[in-house]
């Protein structure tokens, strides 16, 4: 046998009881078992694809694309009618910064009369409302009286609403009508264009999010390191007990971890409120004063205590999965060769546990970054992430482009957080149970 | 594959007909919501036999956007506010809802006078006059209570905290007539930078005192556990936890806030049918007066009027708890959809930025 192998030419010879030759024959016998195991999984991958990847991929590309203005969908044909195409082919033949003319006005009243038609003219005037407030108005205002327009056009609009002259509105129109925008990434960082079509920061008192990704930021990393400092020694006194006391314990840590978030939200807003258990014990004993009841919720103290006590089984659970098995030897060894005890610890347990501390650093970064319902229920005005924004410009302000794109900038800032742990820390060093 | 196919289809088609003799209506909860389910739900469920299920939002504008873009509504009713109605139906997220279906009042007033001034639209049909107001705890204010907006915004005089709904709309127009502007001229002020500035300065002046609410069943709760002395909210609401309830809250209607709302059908709604009989029998004249028995939200037709007389527990007469009472208009501001439709965007994201700063 070791000189079939050793010799190529008589190891091709051999084959099967059918005559074919034995690698081929193993190959296929292989590719069939990779797909029928790939058949195993189809399922999960379908539902991940379908269910995850393409509405998130969809919603993403909302960020940079936003049809509004040129294309609308009817909803009772499922007909894609192209809109403002006399306006956008004005767009196309003249460059940034012409002065709109007689040409530019009646494509502009032909396309609100169309818009008026296909009744997309909300959709129209909402588009652009997001780069110049105020002008949705101007839209369906204009659109409802575009039939009856007459030449010259210019005149005939500036007299429905003199601001149809505004070049902003123009700029904005003309960006509007791109099939690939990136104006919604600037307004998530506090960036607009003026109406030359230069990004400009906005004024002061509208800039927001760069504040709120800053403050997402810090006080994750606060309520990741607070969920640190208090998640060590559970997980050190959960591991060292002996098993049936630590079983005992481990209810306690796993009991509000299957408890649902809102119930344990509430609660502290039970405990917390000035009027809640808390203030009252404290005005009962003579702590404080009635009159000086202390403010901790609906503020960023509420916010921090909140996700702390929601977000501490996630560091607690890793961190014992990695202490459990370490052996107590280790440290006694270090003992009996004279380390004292924080060098002991310091030196020979700490390290050991750096994959526990990792895995549940970056787990309850990651969630913290994205928390929404505790932040909208206790975090007052202060206490407000950049994930109440995004539900916001999702639920309410209805613009899922800004939404997406701040989603898609958090998202880049997780990865690249991710990418900074893996250089530093190492990614295989990581155990999450 | 194919076969799977047919069955799912099938299984769907059972399902939608099952389905048909419900449909969901979608509105604000609480005391307002009961009104619904006692004065419209009950009684259409007993005519027709249709079963209405209630479902609570925040506010019920939101959804529908989400759901109609998706193409998976599942919502056949939604009670909205008017400039969220007007602001849905340009963007086509609504079904149109011809008006010659509306019965006449019965008073024989034809339909399109007896409501009231632009009650109907293409895709609106309203069913209340709804107000924002602010109301006090008066066991806090025994000696002098508040009696006008401005007293709302004066911390010195009336200590405690404040409530606020966490939004621009009507805080700004409140915090104005507060500071002096006369209820005609808000609007006109609001226009403009300075008037928004001015709004905004003068909510500086109480933003370290608020509490932020968002649902509409929060303020009576954030005044009765004690949490704020003094909160906005929509009259009804307080009205029901003062005369329902036996709460000490009190109502001070001075710089009031008005409006419409009322029931709109999401485009692709699936029960158009029945949402449309449902519409149709809720916004009659009996049952618009009926409603107007469980919370002091004023009726969309004026046949209505008369009918209204006592609340549910037999005695408290409803006129004077009215937003739309002589008394109750002295200072008071109709809101602005138009307004509201073009500037709530970029105003929100003003406040956004004032709230997180």
């Amino acid at each position: 046998m070791s000189d079939a192998v050793s010799d190529p030419s008589r190891s091709e010879t051999l084959t099967t009881a059918d005559g074919k030759p034995l690698k081929a024959a193993l190959a296929r016998a292989q590719a069939r078992n990779r797909r029928r195991a790939f058949y195993l999984v189809l399922p999960l991958l379908l539902f991940v694809v379908v269910t995850f990847l393409i509405p998130i991929g969809q919603m993403l590309s909302m960020s940079v694309n936003n049809p509004a203005f040129y294309s609308w969908k009817d909803r009772d044909t499922g007909e894609k009618v192209p809109l403002m195409v006399d306006l956008r082919a004005w767009f196309d033949e003249n460059p940034v910064g012409t002065e709109p003319d007689e040409a530019a006005y009646a494509a502009l009243a032909a396309g609100l009369a169309h818009a008026r038609e296909t009744k997309s003219i909300g959709q129209i005037g909402t588009r652009i409302n997001y780069e110049v407030s105020g002008t949705r108005s101007m839209f369906t205002k204009s659109a409802r009286r575009a039939e009856k327009l007459e030449p010259p056009f210019k005149e005939a609009l500036l007299d429905i609403d003199e601001d149809w002259a505004d070049p902003r509105l123009w700029s904005a129109m003309r960006n509007a009508s791109k099939s690939f925008t990136v104006d919604f990434y600037l307004a998530a960082l506090d960036y607009t264009r003026d109406a030359d079509g230069n990004v400009v920061k906005v004024e002061e008192e509208r800039a927001v999010y760069i504040l709120l990704f800053k403050r997402t930021l810090v006080l994750s990393a606060f309520i990741t390191l607070l969920t640190l400092v208090l998640g060590f020694p559970i997980a050190h006194l959960l591991a060292t007990l002996p098993l049936r006391h630590s079983n005992l314990l481990m209810i306690f840590v796993l009991l509000p971890f299957w408890t649902s978030l809102l119930v344990r939200t509430t609660s502290w807003i039970v405990l917390l409120q000035s009027q809640g258990v808390i203030n009252d014990v404290w005005v009962a004993t003579g702590l404080i004063g009635d009159e000086n009841r202390l403010q901790m919720i609906y503020n960023q103290t509420g916010t921090v205590i909140a996700m702390t006590h929601i977000l501490l089984p996630f560091m607690v659970l890793p961190l014992y999965s990695v202490m459990r098995p370490i052996d107590p030897s280790y440290v006694r060894a270090a003992r009996s060769l004279g380390a004292t005890s924080w060098t002991a610890f310091r030196r020979v347990y700490l390290p050991q546990t750096v994959p526990g501390i990792g895995a549940g650093g970056l787990l309850v970064f990651i969630l913290a970054v994205g928390y929404y319902i505790t932040p909208a229920l206790v975090g007052g005005s202060s206490g407000q992430l950049i994930s109440n924004l995004i539900a916001f410009h999702m639920q309410k302000s209805l613009n899922w482009s800004l939404a997406a794109a701040l989603a898609s900038l958090l998202l880049a800032g997780v990865l690249l957080l991710y990418w900074l742990y893996d250089r530093l820390v190492g990614i295989d060093n990581l155990k999450l149970g | 594959m194919k076969k799977t196919l047919i069955l799912t289809t099938a299984l769907a088609g059972f399902a939608m007909s099952a389905a048909a003799q419900e449909i969901s209506v979608m509105s604000w909860g609480g005391a307002y919501g009961k009104s619904q389910i006692e004065a419209y739900h009950k009684p259409f469920t007993e005519k027709t036999g249709i079963k209405v299920i209630s479902v609570d939002a925040d506010n019920p504008a939101t959804p529908i956007k989400a759901q109609v873009e998706a193409g998976n509504v599942t919502i056949d009713v939604a009670d909205v506010e008017y400039a969220d109605a007007v602001r849905l139906c340009d963007e086509g997220l609504l079904e149109e809802i011809d008006p010659a279906i509306l019965p006449d009042g019965a008073d024989g007033t034809p339909a399109m006078d007896d409501f009231l001034p632009g009650a109907v639209t293409d895709c609106l049909v309203t069913t209340i006059v709804f107000s924002t107001i602010f109301a006090y705890d008066s066991t806090k204010f025994a000696d002098t209570p508040p009696t006008s907006i401005s007293d709302f915004f004066d911390l010195e005089a009336f200590p405690g905290k404040r409530g606020l709904r966490k939004g621009a709309k009507a805080n700004l127009e409140m915090a104005l007539m507060a500071d002096g502007v006369a209820p005609e001229e808000v609007y006109e002020m609001l226009e403009t930078d300075e008037g928004v500035d001015r709004a905004f300065a003068k909510l500086d002046t109480i933003k370290d005192s608020v509490v932020w609410w968002e649902a509409g069943a929060q303020p009576p709760q954030l005044l009765a556990d004690g949490e704020v002395s003094m909160t906005t909210a929509y009259n009804g609401r307080i009205f029901n936890a003062a005369v329902g309830e036996g709460q000490p809250f009190v109502t001070v209607f001075d710089g009031q806030v008005y409006e419409y709302d009322g029931y709109v059908i999401p485009k692709g709604a699936p029960n158009l049918e029945a949402a449309l009989d449902f519409l149709v029998f809720s916004t009659e004249t009996e049952q618009l007066a009926e409603q107007a028995k469980w919370i002091s939200y004023g009726p969309a037709r004026k046949s209505s009027g008369p009918l209204v007389g006592l609340y549910q527990d037999g005695k408290t007469e409803m006129g004077p708890h009215m937003p739309t009472a002589a008394e109750n208009l002295k200072k008071a501001l109709p809101s602005d959809f138009e307004f509201w439709a073009d500037r709530d965007t970029e105003l929100n994201e003003r406040f956004n930025a004032w709230l997180a700063g």
